[in-house]
């Protein structure tokens, strides 16, 4: 395993961005996981550091080796794509064989048993290892996909979003394999998702990208509760964080133009009252979704809450965050 | 009647789609069981009027299209020994000897070297022509496209002279080379054509897939996109087989000896020993028999192939 480095990489599609002056150290074993909207670069850098796409500037590192101008297969990173990542003509055995009967790899055949049998087991499919791969459901061929990048033994794992097929109790126990899997090998591994609970669980780096740049490199917690701007603070949380205007509750700093306050920090109780406009009972939760000045909020409340819609509750931020007019992070 | 499904059409329709179906099947194969039967018959009985349709079984007309014979006088076939063999005794049936074997088998087999070797050859540039229209920025990659098609906007024999001249000055006349050449010529732009739709359907992640697992670009295109451009590579072989099987015109026209093809020698039959019908009918049945066979193998791919913009998601 090894660690990934990129200094200043850009690379653009015609006039628009794919990414713009990346740095960023991913290192050796580390899980960084890239969050932002389709379209902030997540896959173009992944794709950058496979060598599937050539850099305008900059320079990659794998393992400390420039790679900038190496193939994809000299790079010996595995990547698992979003989609389309089966060959179609072939079975599922044949499948998780294929990169290690590659001409670098050129593993012997008793050898690539073994290790197909091995990463079938890890992904529940050896009862579908002679299936042709068209003949599987999405799931299973997205598992078969993280197969095929699991039997090697690459320096760098990339995965694109790689669970966000699967349904829930699948993804969970998926999710928690692929940790498990990491942490044995140590491997280093580029993940790209939407998923929070992804980010927040997996991750020992997130890094958000913002239209092709790097706005913020840290672990989940500091990603969470210190984010460095609005952009980055909405990335995470569910319900998202509420924005409000600084001067809703006393307390704003100087030049703060708005206030962000995620539903967990907003104290019930104390402070003004806000409308509550609906109770959505979760289960293991409850959100209600109030109304104040005009604005909506969403917080947290004790799942048998008897409160109920047309209620009138008071309300006053607890660590609130503070962001100037262009989002940038005041205290 | 009780239930209704849009996708099921009802029992009158499918009724009626297969009567339709059969009725076309007749008309188009009625012509080719007339071939089939008239080499079978006797010259008297393929041209009797009304035609025959039950008719005694002859091989006369194979017999005549494998040999060359001679008639020679009643007193000299009676002082013959006897026919050895059944195909002697056809002819001698008729007044004459075999004289030796005629040269269909020999037509037969440069047919079979023309046409496969320009299918394959066409085939297979055009399949890499193909791919790199398909997957790399070719400068001019549209006026290039346009350029090839536009060699098929006029009747290839339209260019029959300067073919011939040139084909002269190289040498290329009667032989095997020439005619794949040029076959290989006509149709490449079939090909590229054909297998650019198939290639542009295969998405682009199989082979950076196949990238990143270790292999290279080549190795790529030999592992995951022929397997999946199968289908494609079929159909195109066929259709590219069937124009250079059938080729008539410059097979006339630049070949005499050597290299000619069998459509050509075919119709020189009927000038031999009068108009032999069914010797024609059998050199035809027996020519239509590699495409069959060729065609027969590969049909899967072909239905698919032939198929391929209607069922395209």
């Amino acid at each position: 395993m090894a660690e990934v480095q990129l200094t200043g990489v850009s690379k653009r599609f015609g006039r628009d961005i794919g990414v713009e002056g990346l740095t960023m150290t991913v290192g050796d074993g580390a899980f960084v996981v890239l969050l932002g909207p389709t379209g902030a670069g997540k896959t173009t850098t992944l794709r950058l550091i496979s060598g599937l796409e050539k850099a305008d500037a900059g320079e990659i590192r794998i393992g400390g080796q420039p790679v900038t101008h190496l193939t994809p297969s000299q790079r010996d990173v595995a990547m698992v794509f979003q989609q389309y990542s089966l060959y179609p003509h072939l079975t599922v055995r044949e499948n998780l064989a294929f990169p290690l009967r590659s001409p670098i790899l050129k593993t012997p055949e008793d050898e690539i048993a073994r290790k197909v049998a091995e990463i079938a087991e890890v992904l529940r499919i050896p009862h579908k290892l002679d299936n042709k791969a068209t003949a599987l459901s999405g799931g299973e061929m997205q598992r078969v996909s993280i197969g095929r990048a699991l039997v090697r033994d690459p320096q760098v794992y990339l995965m694109d979003e790689p669970l966000s097929s699967l349904d829930a109790k699948l993804r969970s126990d998926l999710r928690i394999e692929l940790k498990r899997i990491q942490a044995d090998l140590g491997a280093t591994l580029l993940y790209v998702t939407h998923d929070q609970i992804e980010a927040m669980t997996m991750a020992t780096q997130i890094g958000v990208l913002d239209n092709g740049r790097l706005v913020q490199f840290g672990t989940p917690r500091e990603i969470y509760e210190n984010p460095v701007s609005l952009y980055v603070a909405s990335r995470l949380g569910l319900p998202r964080i509420n924005t409000l205007p600084a001067d809703m509750f006393a307390g704003a700093p100087p030049g703060a133009a708005t206030m962000g306050l995620r539903p967990e920090h907003i104290e019930q109780g104390a402070g003004k009252p806000s409308q509550i406009t609906r109770v959505e009972h979760l289960g293991d939760q409850t959100r209600l979704h109030l109304t104040l000045d005009g604005h909506d909020i969403i917080t947290l409340t004790d799942p048998h809450t008897p409160l109920k819609g047309g209620e009138s509750i008071a309300i006053q931020p607890r660590d609130a965050l503070y962001f100037d007019a262009a989002g940038a992070r005041i205290a | 009647m009780s239930s209704y499904s849009i996708t099921e059409p009802p029992a009158r329709h499918k009724w009626i789609a297969g009567v339709l179906v059969v009725t076309y099947a007749i008309i188009t194969l009625l012509p080719l069981v007339w071939i089939v039967a008239t080499g079978f018959k006797t010259p008297a009985d393929a041209i009797s009027y009304p035609p025959k349709v039950l008719f005694e079984p002859s091989l006369e007309g194979y017999v005549n299209l494998f040999t060359t014979r001679t008639r020679i006088g009643d007193e000299a076939l009676a002082a013959l020994p006897p026919p050895e063999t059944w195909y002697e005794e056809i002819v001698r049936d008729r007044g004459m000897v075999i004289a030796g074997p005629s040269r269909y088998g020999e037509r037969f087999l440069n047919s079979v070297i023309i046409g496969f070797g320009s299918t394959f050859l066409s085939v297979f540039l055009g399949t890499l022509a193909a791919y790199a229209f398909s997957r790399f920025r070719v400068p001019l990659a549209d006026d290039l496209l346009f350029f090839i098609l536009s060699t098929r906007m006029m009747p290839p024999i339209a260019v029959a002279i300067p073919i011939f001249l040139m084909f002269r000055q190289l040498g290329l006349s009667d032989t095997h080379l020439g005619m794949i050449l040029l076959y290989t010529a006509v149709n490449i732009s079939l090909a590229v054509w054909l297998l650019k739709g198939f290639i542009d359907e295969i998405p682009r992640e199989y082979e950076e897939a196949a990238l990143i697992d270790g292999y290279t670009r080549f190795q790529a295109f030999y592992k995951v996109v022929l397997p999946q451009a199968a289908t494609g590579i079929a159909s195109t072989a066929i259709f590219c087989l069937i124009f250079a099987w059938n080729e008539y015109a410059f097979a006339v026209l630049l070949t005499s000896g050597t290299a000619q093809t069998a459509p050509p020698f075919i119709p020189t039959i009927i000038g031999v020993g009068g108009q032999d019908w069914p010797a024609v009918a059998a050199g035809a049945t027996l020519f239509l028999l590699p495409v069959m066979i060729f065609t027969i193998f590969l049909r899967k791919h072909l239905l698919r192939g032939i198929t391929f913009g209607a069922v395209r998601k």
